[in-house]
């Protein structure tokens, strides 16, 4: 079964495809572009579409989907943690 | 699927192009025309009133757009013949002289000298004649390339990026070496992406017109901006949907055009196609405003990739909707036409979702209604470029 999916490698985040994530959970991912899979534990309740950290963010640090660049860190994140706006925003208007 | 030799039923119009509806609309100039026009459109069965807020006051480009966005409507094959009300003559003439340029059935009315009752009462009468004429019309069998497809997104969510929007763009990709006419929009919602469209530009002339519609946008959100738009552009329901910023929601956005198709042509509000490939229409990124452009464009079937559950339609324009969200798609059966919810579970890979998309777009190029039809979605939305007069 599949927890959420990376578009790809080198990603900062996935996206959780299931209802109901919770902290504590194991989940597994499948990064789409070279249709492997990776494992990770969920570090907070993570609603579904919404994104989990793959790795420890600092603010300041640009956060990577699809290959480019998505917004800026604006508090630390922790690999496993719900990324979402009240930790990242757009480095636009 | 073999494209080369897929065919679908259409009707062929006094021009040339193919619709795949048969609409006979009652189109109001303006905001004070729509009372006749739906009482019109009551009178007579099977006519479709089109009402809308505008068209008193406006002046320059914003008029120009109001007159271009109501004719191309009215020239849309999808729609065989067309009944124009205004509240004067002047204007109603303008509408119906250029819808009929394309030689199908047009007939216009200006209620002032005659009051609404005598209006609707002209109307009508014209009205029934036009509908019991086109339900005589009889679909033809086409080659692919008669069809013309346009694209965007609504209430999208991250599963639109890795979903729905591949989806689309995986059936771009297929009908774009068939020389299909497609289009997609949504200038802002490019915004982080802009380099990968100007990437994928055709050559340094279409590139230079896709920047200069960009940076155009750009600057209206920079003028009137009070915020990072962040509760506007990711809408509240983008958001709760999991997305984040204007960028990951661009690059969500941007799968729609696939991975192949080369973007031909860049075209403004009131412009249109010259011929087959893919071509960006500068446009709002508001659902019913770009898809309204669109019909006024002349496209005749719309792909319409939702994550959250965008229940949009269009009164003369089919919307398939397409949803890889399995919560949307348990929660809001009735407004999907395809669900590729199989795709984030892999149980169905890009090929096969995207082939299930032109399955249903040849059953609704051939008559069948989408859910957007059957539930009666029919938002009609003119773009306004600034205040009237």
């Amino acid at each position: 079964m599949i927890h959420f999916v990376v578009h790809e490698e080198g990603d900062g985040v996935g996206v959780v495809v299931v209802e109901g994530v919770k902290a504590g959970q194991d989940l597994v991912g499948w990064i789409m572009e070279d249709d492997k899979e990776i494992r990770m534990t969920a570090k907070s309740d993570i609603p579904i579409g919404h994104k989990l950290a793959l790795k420890d963010f600092k603010a300041g640090d640009t956060v990577i989907k699809y290959g480019v660049d998505i917004g800026k860190i604006v508090a630390p994140i922790a690999r496993g943690e719900h990324t979402h706006v009240h930790n990242l925003k757009t480095k636009r208007w | 699927m073999d494209l080369a030799k897929s065919t679908f039923w259409g009707f062929k119009r006094e021009n040339g192009r193919i619709g795949v509806r048969n609409h006979v609309i009652i189109l109001p100039v303006d905001d004070l025309s729509n009372a006749a026009a739906e009482a019109v459109a009551h009178n007579i069965k099977g006519a479709l009133a089109i009402p809308h807020p505008y068209g008193r006051l406006q002046f320059g480009a914003d008029l120009d757009l109001h007159f271009a966005t109501l004719i191309g409507t009215g020239c849309n094959p999808n729609v065989a013949a067309v009944v124009v009300i205004c509240i004067e003559d002047g204007w109603a003439k303008k509408v119906a002289d250029a819808v009929a340029a394309t030689g199908k059935p047009v007939a216009y009315f200006g209620i002032e000298g005659h009051g609404d009752h005598d209006t609707i009462m002209r109307a009508s009468k014209k009205a029934r004649e036009f509908v019991q004429w086109a339900s005589e019309l009889r679909r033809e069998e086409r080659p692919l390339k008669d069809l013309w497809v346009s694209t965007k997104c609504g209430e999208s969510d991250t599963t639109s990026g890795c979903g729905a929007n591949p989806t689309v763009g995986n059936a771009f990709d297929k009908l774009y070496p068939h020389r299909v006419t497609l289009a997609f929009g949504e200038t802002t919602e490019l915004t982080g992406g802009e380099h990968l469209v100007a990437a994928r530009c055709a050559n340094d002339e279409v590139r230079k017109k896709f920047q200069f519609m960009f940076d155009r946008y750009q600057a209206i959100i920079d003028k009137h901006k009070t915020s990072d738009l962040s509760d506007s552009q990711p809408t509240k329901g983008n958001i709760a949907g999991g997305l984040t910023t204007i960028e990951e929601k661009a690059l969500g956005n941007i799968q729609k055009i696939g991975r192949l198709c080369k973007v031909d042509g860049v075209l403004d509000k009131h412009e249109r196609p010259t011929g087959p490939g893919l071509w960006f229409i500068d446009s709002s990124s508001a659902a019913a405003e770009m898809v309204t452009l669109c019909a006024a464009a002349g496209y005749t079937v719309h792909f319409f990739p939702t994550g959250q559950g965008n229940v949009i339609g269009n009164p003369i324009l089919p919307n398939i909707k397409i949803c890889a969200n399995p919560r949307t798609v348990r929660t809001m059966g009735e407004h999907v036409d395809v669900d590729v919810s199989g795709l984030l579970r892999k149980e169905m890979n890009p090929d096969q979702a995207g082939d299930a998309l032109l399955e249903c777009m040849f059953r609704t190029a051939n008559g069948r209604l989408t859910a957007a039809e059957a539930l009666g979605h029919r938002e009609f939305v003119l773009t306004r470029l600034y205040e009237s007069a």
